[in-house]
C-alpha cells in the first residue's frame, strides 16, 4: 500500500521554510496504530533509533545498522523493511508495525511459541526480527515451501542456532495452521488477512 | 543553528523545487545505501528530500517496442511484476540484491544514482543501452546510461536533478544474469554479467558489473559470438564450444578489474569470463 501524503507532516513541526519542507526535529508517527510524537529529533536518526530511543519500543534490535542482519525488521505500510535503513522522518504518514504491536495483537503468538518450542531461541537477540519476517512470509504465503522460507529469512542472521531450529519452528507453525484450517474451516489463522 | 529539514514531496515537480530551494539537500530513495552512510557518521545532510511518496516514480510501462521503468520501482517490483516476463535478466538481478527487506526498499533510480560498480541492475541496463531521464529546474533531459555513470560512485546527475525513469528497447529472446559472491543472499557482487540474446536482430548483448569503474559492454565478445552463432539451427541458436570459449576470452579482455578487499583483479577477470559464458550457454544450444 502506498504511503499517504505528507499532510500529517505539514500540520506539525512548526513553520516550514517552503511549501515542501518541514522541520525534522518534531514530528508525529503512527506506530502500532497509535499516534506518537517524536521530539528533539535529528534529521539523520533512523526509524530504528526513533523507535528504541525516543518512543520506548526496544523490541526491534539494533545490531548492524546497515541492513545486513534483519534484527530491526518492522512493517512499514505492511511491507517488511529494516528499520535501520528508514529515516525516522521518512516514516511520517506511514503505518509502522513493530514486534511489540504484533505481539500485543496476538498476531505472532504462534510464531513466538513455535520458536521457543523448536529451540529456535538461544541468545534471543535475532528473535524479534525473525518473528516479524516469519509473520510477513506466512501471511503472504502460508504454504511457503522450504526454499521460499529460506529465501524469506535470508536477510535475518542468527549466530546461535544454525537456523535448523528456526526453520523447524516455521514448519511447526505451518503444520498447526493447516490443521486448524482443516478443523474449523474458517478462522484458520493463516495470517491477518492483509 | 537552524534545525535540519526534510521535504516529503508527492510529485517530481515538488521534489525538484525542494532541491532547488535548499542547496546541499540530499535525495533519499530506498535508503539502503544512504542510511548506512548516515548511520555510520559518513554523512550529515543539512536537508533531505525523500522520494518515497512520489507515486509517479513508482510505475512501469510495457509497450511493443520498449519498457519504461520508473525510478522508484523497487527490486521487489522488478522481480514480482510483469517486468519479470519482459526483462527476465533484470528480475534475476533484482532477486540477487540483498534480502527481502532490502528488495522492498531499494529502487532502480537509487541503484543508478549511487553508481556503485557493483550495482546489480547496471550490467543489464548497459547491455540494453538504457536511456535515463532526469528532471531538473530547466526541464527533462535523457542520456544513455554510459553518460550518467561516469566513474566509481560518480554521475553526471546535477544536484538539483531527480532520476525519473529508464527506457530500454524490448528484445525478443532469452536473457540471463549471473553474479559471483560469497553467498547467495546479502552479497555484493565480485563479478556479474548480463547476457541478452536477440532472436530477431541476431545479436548478443553483454553487460558486465564489478569488473571496471563503470558497467561495461563487452562489444568485441558480442560481435564475435553474434557472427559465430548459427541463428537458424533447429532447436534454437547454436554455438560451438570453441566459439563459446573465445567469447569468454573476449569478455575477460573487456574487463578492467581491480584488487580490493572483496577480491583480486585476477579472480574477477576469470570469474566474469566463466559467468558470462555460462549465462550465454543457458541462452543458446551448445554444439558438440
Amino acid at each position: 500500500m502506498p504511503p499517504e501524503g505528507p499532510a500529517t507532516a505539514r500540520s506539525l513541526g512548526g513553520p516550514a521554510d517552503g511549501p515542501a519542507y518541514v522541520q525534522a526535529d518534531r514530528y508525529e508517527l503512527l506506530v502500532n496504530g497509535t499516534r506518537r510524537t517524536v521530539e528533539d529529533a535529528w534529521l539523520g536518526e533512523s526509524l530504528l533509533y526513533v523507535l528504541r530511543e525516543r518512543l520506548g519500543l526496544p523490541g526491534s534490535k539494533n545490531a548492524c545498522e546497515q541492513g545486513e542482519c534483519g534484527s530491526c525488521s518492522v512493517l512499514l505500510d505492511s511491507v517488511v523493511v529494516c528499520a535501520c535503513l528508514v529515516l525516522g522522518v521518512d516514516a511520517i504518514g506511514s503505518q509502522v508495525e513493530t514486534v511489540e504491536g504484533l505481539s500485543a495483537d496476538g498476531d505472532v503468538a504462534e510464531i513466538q511459541a513455535g520458536l521457543v518450542d523448536a529451540g529456535g531461541v538461544q541468545c534471543g537477540f535475532c528473535t524479534p526480527g525473525f518473528v516479524v519476517a516469519v509473520h510477513d512470509l506466512l501471511r503472504r504465503t502460508p504454504l511457503a515451501d522450504e526454499m521460499a522460507v529460506r529465501e524469506a529469512l535470508s536477510g535475518n542472521l542468527c549466530r546461535c542456532t544454525g537456523y535448523g531450529r528456526i526453520l523447524e519452528a516455521v514448519r511447526r507453525v505451518q503444520r498447526s495452521r493447516a490443521v486448524s484450517d482443516d478443523s474449523d474451516g474458517s478462522d484458520g489463522g493463516t495470517g491477518d488477512g492483509e | 543553528m537552524r534545525a535540519a529539514r526534510v521535504a516529503l514531496p508527492t510529485t517530481v515537480e515538488e521534489a525538484v523545487e525542494a532541491l532547488t530551494e535548499a542547496p546541499g539537500a540530499q535525495l533519499l530513495a530506498g535508503g539502503t545505501d544512504f542510511c548506512v552512510e548516515v548511520n555510520f557518521g559518513l554523512r550529515r545532510p543539512p536537508a533531505v528530500v525523500a522520494l518515497r511518496r512520489v507515486q509517479e516514480l513508482r510505475r512501469y510501462e510495457v509497450t511493443p517496442a520498449s519498457v519504461v521503468i520508473g525510478a522508484g520501482t523497487t527490486y521487489a517490483d522488478m522481480g514480482g511484476t510483469e517486468l519479470s516476463a519482459v526483462l527476465p535478466a533484470l528480475a534475476a538481478a533484482a532477486r540477487t540484491v540483498g534480502s527481502p527487506q532490502i528488495r522492498n526498499s531499494g529502487t532502480l533510480g537509487g541503484n543508478i544514482a549511487t553508481a556503485s560498480p557493483a550495482g546489480d541492475t547496471l550490467p543489464l541496463l548497459a547491455a540494453l543501452d538504457a536511456r535515463v531521464t532526469l528532471r531538473g529546474p530547466a526541464g527533462e533531459r535523457t542520456l544513455p546510461l554510459g553518460e550518467i555513470v561516469t566513474g566509481v560512485k560518480t554521475t553526471s546527475i546535477a544536484p538539483d536533478e531527480v532520476v525519473v525513469e529508464v527506457v530500454v528497447e524490448r528484445r525478443t529472446g532469452p536473457q540471463q544474469f549471473l553474479k559471483v559472491g560469497t553467498r547467495n543472499a546479502m552479497v555484493i557482487a565480485i563479478a556479474s554479467a548480463a547476457v541478452v540474446v536477440d532472436l530477431e536482430a541476431h545479436e548478443v548483448r553483454v553487460g558486465l558489473g564489478s569488473v571496471a569503474p563503470v558497467p561495461v559492454r563487452a562489444t568485441e565478445a558480442e560481435m564475435h559470438i553474434g557472427d559465430a552463432i548459427d541463428w537458424r539451427a533447429t532447436g534454437g541458436p547454436r554455438a560451438s564450444a570453441a566459439a563459446l570459449a573465445r567469447f569468454g576470452e573476449l569478455v575477460g579482455q573487456a574487463a578492467s578489474p581491480i584488487t580490493d578487499h572483496r577480491s583480486t583483479a585476477e579472480y574477477r577477470r576469470h570469474a566474469v569470463q566463466v559467468i558470462a559464458r555460462r549465462a550465454l550457454e543457458r541462452c543458446v544450444v551448445r554444439a558438440a
